[in-house]
């Protein structure tokens, strides 16, 4: 169902692309200037300014609160700017070995789990696009299957278990290795590819390995990128795999670690009190100031990705459509 | 040719144990599971979980909220964006149609581990801004996090918070097509920007309005686990507690494996049910439906 929906969305939005560039349109350009309009207009950019506001003031909080003393943390309200920086959240988490080993381990799942999926994504798509391969139409079957019906958590955690997968990286790797939405989508951009291209190379005494390497994965560079984000993003953010499937603390991944220090009970909020042998009460690190340069240096990398990230995931939206 | 084959295998092995084999697992939902007996070996139990599930009346508690705060987030969630775009769509300078754009997306990027971190400073009665402005207004801060009673209005509020400028993409772009001409047409017989928006955006986004809307119905029973897990406390279970966090703490925490299967089994038959029988309402009534 999951599918049919969304083809049914993508033709009306491909169908959309197509007549703004066809038309140019720029709908302001009709408007008249009335009282009424002029009025609204004022209300409407009154509006939007404070809705924009309301999604930077969150995280411009977080910032002000990493750098906070004690003292500014009892008296937050509005704060837009601090009398004292202080950086004792930072010099308390790059203490801590463990944010390291947490950084290091989210960044090997969205490296590994990225290069991968594309790997694997690519591989499954390509013979599928070769609309003369016999058992084509049974192996696509058996992959749309799996964008309608899925087992459910506990399923899903009983037959990990049984493989054996707890505790082992591969755990967030492995089960997001094949996806089928991306698996078609990349089907679907292969068909696309023109199939003279590949018979020069055949002339020329080239096997399917290399032409999949050296011709025709050039050629698919947007949908890689575009599948390459969302997957990386995805990684980035997973934290509930790693909380079911993992107790070894050396595994554990940024998110996670956030998610404990949000709730940290009191032996930790003691330790990060006592940090750097604070002895007067004004000198002693908030534990609110961790908690959110803990917070920040989890949504740093995106940040760092994002002009690509909506340039990308947008793309991707109209890439999904399902034809053939 | 062979390689070829060859070339499919990882993806078909994969998809085979980790989506096919977990389909396979449901069966644990009539059986009296064991972990070391496993799916084929434990015992049949004759509908045993579902006599339990039914009669429980912890169970009518979960499914009472996810369908309230799964209504609230439609009734109040599902506009959001509609209105955001064509507002959006009214703005006349491009650059700042840009920035706030950019700037709406931004919480979609981000986890609800992240986000229930600095929301939960943000709504803090005693640091965050919500509870001095409040203080502004003479009034005392609310217990947004902790108070049943604006629980989920807060889910549903921080929700839309979220997703809305996200959401708000696919409108604009549906609206980018809308043929020049129908405005033009439309102008010249005298309809103001509002009746232009109401009586020409409006309509042109319904195909895609109600394929979202289907879609979404779907989805009532998946009130939004990450977001709730990560924001919810013992003192708000009454008010927040669904079906998916409730099978979270019996499943993994409590191990009853059989149990927790036969809650996600009836949550699953659900969705499909109400996606195909809104979809055939839909259809009934309009030109438009998933199939």
């Amino acid at each position: 169902m999951a599918i049919t929906g969304k083809a049914l969305l993508d033709s009306t939005l491909d169908e959309t692309q197509r007549l703004v560039r066809a038309s140019g349109a720029r709908p302001w350009l009709l408007r008249r200037k009335t009282a009424g309009g002029l009025a609204f207009d004022a209300c409407n950019g009154l509006f939007f300014i404070v809705l924009t506001l309301s999604f930077l003031y969150p995280f411009w909080h977080t910032v002000i609160l990493s750098f906070s003393g004690i003292l500014d943390v009892r008296t937050l309200g509005l704060h837009i700017w601090l009398g004292r920086w202080q950086t004792g959240a930072y010099e308390y988490i790059l203490s801590d070995p463990s944010t390291l080993v947490g950084y290091a381990n989210s960044i090997f799942r969205a490296v590994a789990g990225t290069t991968l999926t594309l790997v694997v994504t690519f591989l499954t798509a390509y013979p599928l696009a070769k609309r003369t391969l016999p058992g084509r139409g049974l192996v696509t079957a058996y992959i749309l299957v799996t964008m309608f019906f899925a087992g459910g958590l506990i399923p899903t955690y009983l037959v990990i278990r049984k493989i054996g997968l707890i505790d082992s990286r591969w755990v967030l790797i492995l089960p997001l290795l094949a996806n089928g939405f991306y698996i078609i989508i990349m089907r679907n951009y292969l068909m696309t590819v023109d199939p003279a291209f590949e018979e020069s190379a055949f002339m020329d005494g080239a096997n399917y390995l290399q032409i999949m390497a050296r011709i025709v994965a050039p050629l698919c560079k947007p949908v890689l990128a575009t599948i390459a984000l969302w997957t990386m993003v995805l990684h980035w953010n997973s934290w509930f795999d790693a909380l079911i499937y993992l107790r070894d603390e050396s595994k554990i991944v940024l998110q996670l670690l956030l998610r404990r220090l949000l709730l940290a009970e009191q032996a930790t909020l003691d330790r990060i009190r006592e940090f750097g042998g604070a002895i007067d009460a004004e000198d002693r690190l908030p534990s609110e100031a961790v908690k959110a340069a803990t917070t920040l240096i989890t949504i740093g990398p995106i940040i760092l990705v994002y002009p690509f990230l909506q340039r990308y995931f947008i793309k991707g939206i109209f890439l999904g459509s399902l034809k053939g | 040719m062979r390689l070829l084959y060859l070339a499919l295998l990882p993806g078909v092995a994969l998809l085979f144990v980790f989506n096919y084999l977990p389909i396979y697992g449901i069966i644990a939902a009539f059986k009296d599971y064991r972990f070391n007996l496993g799916f084929l070996g434990s015992e049949w139990n004759d509908f045993h979980h579902f006599r339990i599930l039914f009669g429980h009346p912890f169970f009518w508690r979960i499914f009472r909220n996810t369908v309230i705060i799964s209504v609230l987030r439609i009734a109040f969630g599902f506009p959001a964006p509609i209105i955001l775009a064509l507002l959006i769509n009214e703005l006349a300078n491009r650059k700042f149609k840009r920035v706030v754009q950019s700037v709406s997306y931004l919480p979609h990027f981000f986890s609800w581990v992240v986000l229930a971190g600095i929301l939960v400073e943000i709504l803090s009665p005693q640091r965050g801004i919500v509870g001095y402005l409040f203080g502004l207004a003479g009034q005392p801060a609310p217990l947004l996090l902790t108070d049943p009673g604006l629980f989920r209005p807060m889910l549903v509020a921080t929700g839309i918070w979220q997703e809305v400028g996200w959401g708000s993409v696919i409108y604009l772009a549906a609206m980018a097509a809308i043929d020049p001409e129908l405005h033009e047409t439309g102008r010249i017989d005298g309809a103001n920007r509002l009746q232009q928006a109401v009586h020409i955006t409006l309509p042109s986004l319904l195909p895609v309005v109600t394929i979202l809307f289907i879609l979404r119905l779907g989805n009532v029973l998946n009130a939004g686990f990450d977001q709730i897990f990560n924001l919810y406390s013992p003192l708000v279970y009454e008010v927040a507690d669904i079906i998916d966090t409730y099978v979270y703490r019996q499943g993994i925490i409590e191990r009853q494996y059989g149990f927790t299967t036969a809650v996600g089994l009836f949550k699953n038959v659900i969705g499909v049910a109400l996606i195909v029988g809104s979809n055939s309402v839909i259809k009934r009534y309009s030109e438009y439906g998933l199939w």
